[in-house]
């Protein structure tokens, strides 16, 4: 699958991690709904981690990206009108 | 798998399809889209340059902060070696404010020098992608009917569409910052207006209103510890009477 961190590049994620960036996703969700801060951030780090673990596409490459993760530097009050309900990637 | 949503990629992708939509033969989609792609370059250069100000207008800033920094140490220790120690007090309240607008300064500049380096990037990363999309742009209208050309423009485009959306997220992201930091840099300019990081014997005598903010400002305990770490330093050959005021706290 393909994944874009906006801001920064496209990155090809196998298939076999989807499953566990939709379950970062969820986490996210929770830890906003909670209202934990420290939470949200770590876990969103480990969902931009995961996705840059996969290879990044090169510069001049036209595919559009299936899923549009949000600026790495995202604060916590926009996390707020982003992880809400399934998440970025829907349940 | 499951289909992607999510508010953020709804957004960019509504972004994207906009600029897609905007004619019906494809050969003039494939000429429009290629002449926007070129104008959204050079919004991104102007963009970029933009950034390249406003990070020089701080870093001179930052400079010039340094220089006072280094002016009020001295001065508060000429003024405590002539036993001044009103007036050396003064110098290091002084001193401290400047330091911290310092550290609050060379943290924006770093932010912005971050994003100048991503964006950068990002251009780096549209010009090769519309390079890409103006050699395919000719394959399509060479070799493809007007049907299937339609497709291929859309996954072209998409491509291009796509970085376009993100670099434009980028860019509003560095103008909300350097935006702040414009504020914030106009506030540290009226402290340099109203004197404040200026010499300290240009000032005439009493206090004046700077210096009553500038006692609530800067955080009493630092200032009393460096007064007397330049005590001491000083104490060896200076003529001063140790005053041996030594405060618990000072705030």
């Amino acid at each position: 699958m393909i994944v874009r961190i906006s801001t920064e590049a496209q990155y090809e994620v196998p298939a076999d991690q989807v499953d566990r960036l939709n379950a970062l996703d969820n986490a996210c969700v929770e830890a906003v709904e909670a209202g934990d801060e420290a939470k949200f951030h770590e876990t969103y780090d480990a969902m931009l981690e995961l996705v840059r673990k996969g290879a990044q596409l090169e510069d001049d490459d036209l595919h559009g990206s299936e899923l549009i993760l949000p600026p790495p530097d995202l604060s916590f009050a926009e996390a707020g009108e982003t992880f809400t309900g399934d998440g970025l990637i829907p349940d | 798998m499951p289909g992607i949503g999510g508010r953020f990629s709804t957004v960019m992708k509504a972004k994207i399809s906009k600029l897609l939509d905007k004619a019906e033969d494809p050969g003039e989609t494939l000429d429009y889209s290629y002449q926007k792609q070129l104008e959204s370059l050079q919004q991104v250069k102007k963009g970029i340059a933009d950034v390249v100000t406003a990070k020089k207008r701080l870093q001179m800033q930052s400079e010039k902060l340094e220089q006072s920094v280094v002016k009020l140490d001295t001065q508060a220790r000429q003024a405590l070696a002539a036993g001044q120690e009103d007036l050396a007090r003064t110098a290091l309240e002084r001193k401290t404010l400047a330091q911290t607008e310092l550290q609050t300064l060379d943290t924006q500049v770093q932010q912005l020098e971050t994003q100048q380096e991503q964006l950068t990037e990002n251009e780096k990363k549209l010009r090769a992608k519309i390079e890409n999309f103006r050699t395919k742009k000719e394959v399509i209208k060479a070799q493809y009917s007007a049907a299937e050309a339609q497709v291929r423009i859309s996954e072209a485009a998409t491509g291009v569409g796509e970085q376009m959306a993100d670099i434009g997220l980028a860019m509003q992201r560095a103008q909300d910052k350097t935006e702040q930091m414009r504020a914030r840099a106009d506030a540290v300019q009226e402290l340099e207006a109203a004197g404040t990081f200026d010499d300290l014997t240009a000032l005439g005598p009493g206090e004046d209103d700077i210096d009553k903010q500038l006692r609530e400002l800067s955080t009493g305990s630092q200032v009393d510890d460096e007064l007397a770490k330049m005590k001491a330093e000083l104490g060896s050959g200076a003529p001063t009477e140790p005053a041996q005021i030594e405060k618990e706290s000072g705030a």
